[in-house]
């Protein structure tokens, strides 16, 4: 029997349109548009101004906090202001353009293919280098890399787990990025296994991967301390808390760190990332975007350097095609609909999506029939009718009792919902104001 | 710059399922039971089943049209349903005005009276058949004997069902064999056990319904039955025999009224097999289903409320 987690879950339709489709190098951009708020957390703070010439590399913005990541320039060329850009969300966001001039790196990053394996760092200083380099969380969660490296005092850390399990539909970028920089990942986990020091990791992959599983079993036969763990495929598998459940049977209380449970998970293209921070001095200046969609001529697993337009990275896959009704930035569950292809490529945008007309739209809500497949769907053993008839009726206390807060907003319930009614939409209200409730009352004590 | 995308929260993406679907699903279902009565009761079974149907869908209509002054959704399927399960409870040599009673009683006060669709407390359909059964009680518990492809309608032979032969202490002449093929009195859906059986399968594998709510209640039956008796055999005709499938598989699963959660749907489903086996073994009435079914569909909303999902990361007291 396959592991899988042990509450709710559905099966969306898979739709891996660009499966298999090896990695592209993006050109790049005229202008790129780096936004100073990539990752959870405070924003980075400028550190250029406008005129200074940067090489790719280079530091653009430092973390404005213990939770913020340093941002470094994705491009080489000349600051051409600091102004606001749209972000995913729609929101006016400070923003470093820089005019793209040649292709100049920093002389001490190593760009060449040589898979380095030795690692003589010692576990603070592979931490201090990731808080360097700028590298978040790259599953799209962007929560800066180096907090989670650092237990808070009394929490030890037993055991490391790498997310590969790209459960969002569409999203292939993990698993292209397994199959042609599986060697570099596995010593991306190496170094991440010591900077924690855990002497065991296991990454998770879901079955509808095979080759990936194959190709990652086959490289990992020479780290006794790495295990593949092939998992039933789920949505959500690829929330942390879901994950680790799957994994080593152990749920994160409600309220609790995932760290209770002594798991630290990281995602496959983080340990990517990480490998090319420390062994290549390489800071965090691109990543892999899937862009695909039912109608996208040719789905892509692309190179993008950060800050590039995503119109620039849809005309690479063929344009925008003509039925397109919505965009969105990472997967159909969880990804965010955009207003503007202007948008930028940030560090946590694993996916664009176009959506056609036929699929865009939202059918009329209908009453509810007590159907239970919200509850059932749930991966947090939540209610979620019950939960949007409380928000939609303001009972803020109900919506705290029945454990609002756990929600880990996966989309399950909207999704299999017969009525189509938009029980996340409500949740996410009830979140919100109860969030904002529980920062108050503790404020006041 | 496109100015025209839709911009909404996520998820992007929709199951695809629908109330229709969920409806026409169990209608499929149904489909082999329906088959079975038309074999062993002939054209009453077609005539009464097209009555109810026809009957509840217009009830519906005609009350959201003129009444409510809503948009009809007779469309949704649910009036259909409410049709093809109030026929399937009613023997197949019912009067057409009686059935037209019963199918007012079940969509205007059963379903409609409540807020329609999603809201009513009680089975309608149920609603309608017990309101029919004290009301009528002559003409509800006057059945038809089986009569292959029988061409009477309210002229049919009648005879006892075997659950009213067992309620008087009298030995029953049906065989297991013809329980499970159908060959009995009864009313016209309740009588072909494999035929229903198909149409629980054909739910599971659909995901129309869980395991949980027909289990409980067949086990539950099963097994109390045969400890009041101490025999095995009695106590598997008590599945087989009256509305005990029809009820745990199509009408005590109705979404609407029945509990949401599984351990909700274990505790509902013993609580009707207990009832049911009390109601036919030391009540006044033959059969106990549809009681057992409408008691526990008013205890649903109290067993929502005490019994919750069980939550991701609880600790175990």
């Amino acid at each position: 029997m396959l592991k899988t987690f042990r509450i709710g879950g559905v099966h969306p339709p898979e739709n891996k349109l660009s499966a298999g489709q090896a990695i592209i190098t993006a050109e790049l951009p005229k202008q790129a548009v780096v936004m100073l708020s990539q990752h959870i957390g405070a924003p980075a703070q400028a550190v250029v101004a406008k005129g200074d010439k940067v090489k790719v590399g280079t530091l653009l913005a430092q973390a404005g906090g213990f939770v913020s990541a340093n941002i470094h320039s994705p491009v080489s060329g000349t600051v051409a202001k600091i102004d606001t850009a749209v972000d995913a969300a729609g929101f006016q966001r400070p923003a470093i353009y820089i005019d793209v001039e040649g292709d100049e790196w920093e002389e001490s990053i190593d760009r060449s293919d040589t898979l380095v394996k030795e690692c003589t760092l010692d576990a603070k200083a592979i931490i201090n280098c990731i808080k360097e380099s700028g590298i978040v969380g790259m599953g799209g969660a962007t929560f800066p890399c180096h907090v989670k490296l650092s237990p808070p005092p009394g929490m030890k850390a037993s055991v490391l787990i790498i997310n590969g399990v790209e459960c969002e539909p569409y999203l292939t970028s993990d698993h292209q990025l397994m199959m042609e920089k599986g060697a570099e990942i596995l010593v991306g986990v190496e170094i991440l296994r010591k900077a924690i020091s855990v002497d065991r990791a296991v990454i998770g992959i879901e079955n509808n991967k095979p080759d990936a599983i194959r190709h990652m079993r086959q490289l990992a036969e020479e780290y006794p301390a790495i295990e593949i763990c092939p998992l039933k495929v789920k949505y959500p598998q690829g929330g942390e808390k879901q994950l680790i459940d799957a994994i080593i049977r152990r749920q994160v209380p409600s309220g609790a760190l995932p760290i209770a449970t002594g798991a630290v998970v990281q995602n496959v293209g983080t340990a990517f990332a990480i490998y090319e921070a420390v062994q290549k001095h390489k800071p965090l200046v691109e990543r892999i975007v899937t862009v695909t969609g039912k109608s996208v001529a040719k789905p892509s697993n692309l190179r993008v350097r950060i800050g590039t337009p995503i119109s620039q990275l849809i005309e690479m896959c063929g344009g925008m095609p003509q039925d397109t009704e919505k965009v969105i930035s990472g997967g159909p569950m969880m990804g965010k609909a955009v207003v503007s292809t202007d948008m930028a490529t940030t560090k946590g945008c694993s996916g664009i999506l176009l959506i056609p007309s036929l699929e865009s739209r939202r059918k009329e809500m209908q009453p509810c029939i007590r159907c239970a497949k919200c509850v059932s769907g749930c991966p947090m053993g939540l209610a979620p009718n019950l939960l949007m008839n409380l928000s939609s009726h303001q009972n803020w206390d109900g919506c705290e009792e029945e454990r609002v807060m756990d929600c880990i907003e996966c989309g399950s319930c909207s999704f299999t919902c017969p009525a189509h009614r938009p029980l996340l939409d409500y949740i996410r209200q009830g979140k919100a104001k109860v969030g904002a409730i529980i920062r108050n009352r503790n404020a006041n004590k | 710059m496109n100015l025209n995308f839709i911009v909404s929260p996520s998820p992007h993406v929709h199951s695809g399922n629908s109330i229709p679907r969920c409806m026409y699903g169990v209608l499929i279902a149904l489909i082999p039971a329906f088959l079975v009565s038309l074999y062993f009761f002939g054209v009453g079974a077609l005539i009464v089943t097209l009555t109810s149907v026809v009957a509840c869908v217009l009830f519906e209509y005609l009350i959201q049209k003129f009444l409510l002054k809503v948009k009809p959704t007779v469309s949704d399927g649910s009036a259909i349903l409410t049709g093809v399960l109030l026929a399937f409870n009613l023997p197949a040599n019912l009067p057409i005005w009686i059935i037209c009673i019963g199918a007012f009683v079940a969509i205007a006060i059963g379903k409609m009276s409540f807020g329609g669709l999603g809201n009513n407390i009680f089975n309608p359909a149920l609603v309608g058949r017990v309101f029919l059964l004290i009301s009528f009680p002559v003409q509800m518990t006057t059945w038809p004997k089986v009569d292959i492809l029988s061409t009477h309608y309210l002229d049919a032979e009648t005879g006892a069902t075997p659950l009213g032969l067992l309620k008087q202490g009298l030995p029953i002449d049906t065989l297991t064999s013809d329980m499970l093929l159908g060959n009995m009195g009864g009313s016209l859906g309740e009588v072909g056990a494999i035929a229903l059986l198909i149409g629980c399968a054909y739910l599971l594998i659909r995901k129309v319904i869980t395991w949980h709510i027909p289990v409980s209640i067949l086990a539950t039956a099963f097994i109390f039955s045969w400890i009041v008796s101490l025999d095995a055999h009695y106590a598997m005709q008590q599945l087989l025999m009256g509305g005990m499938l029809l009820g745990s598989i199509f009408m005590a699963t109705d979404y609407v009224t029945s509990p949401m959660t599984h351990r909700g749907m274990v505790i509902y489903g013993i609580c009707i097999g207990l009832l049911t086996i009390i109601i036919r073994r030391w009540g006044a009435y033959p059969e106990g289903m549809s009681f057992a079914i409408l008691i526990m569909n008013g205890v649903t909303p109290l067993i929502n409320k005490y019994v919750k999902p069980k939550r991701f990361g609880e600790v175990k007291k």
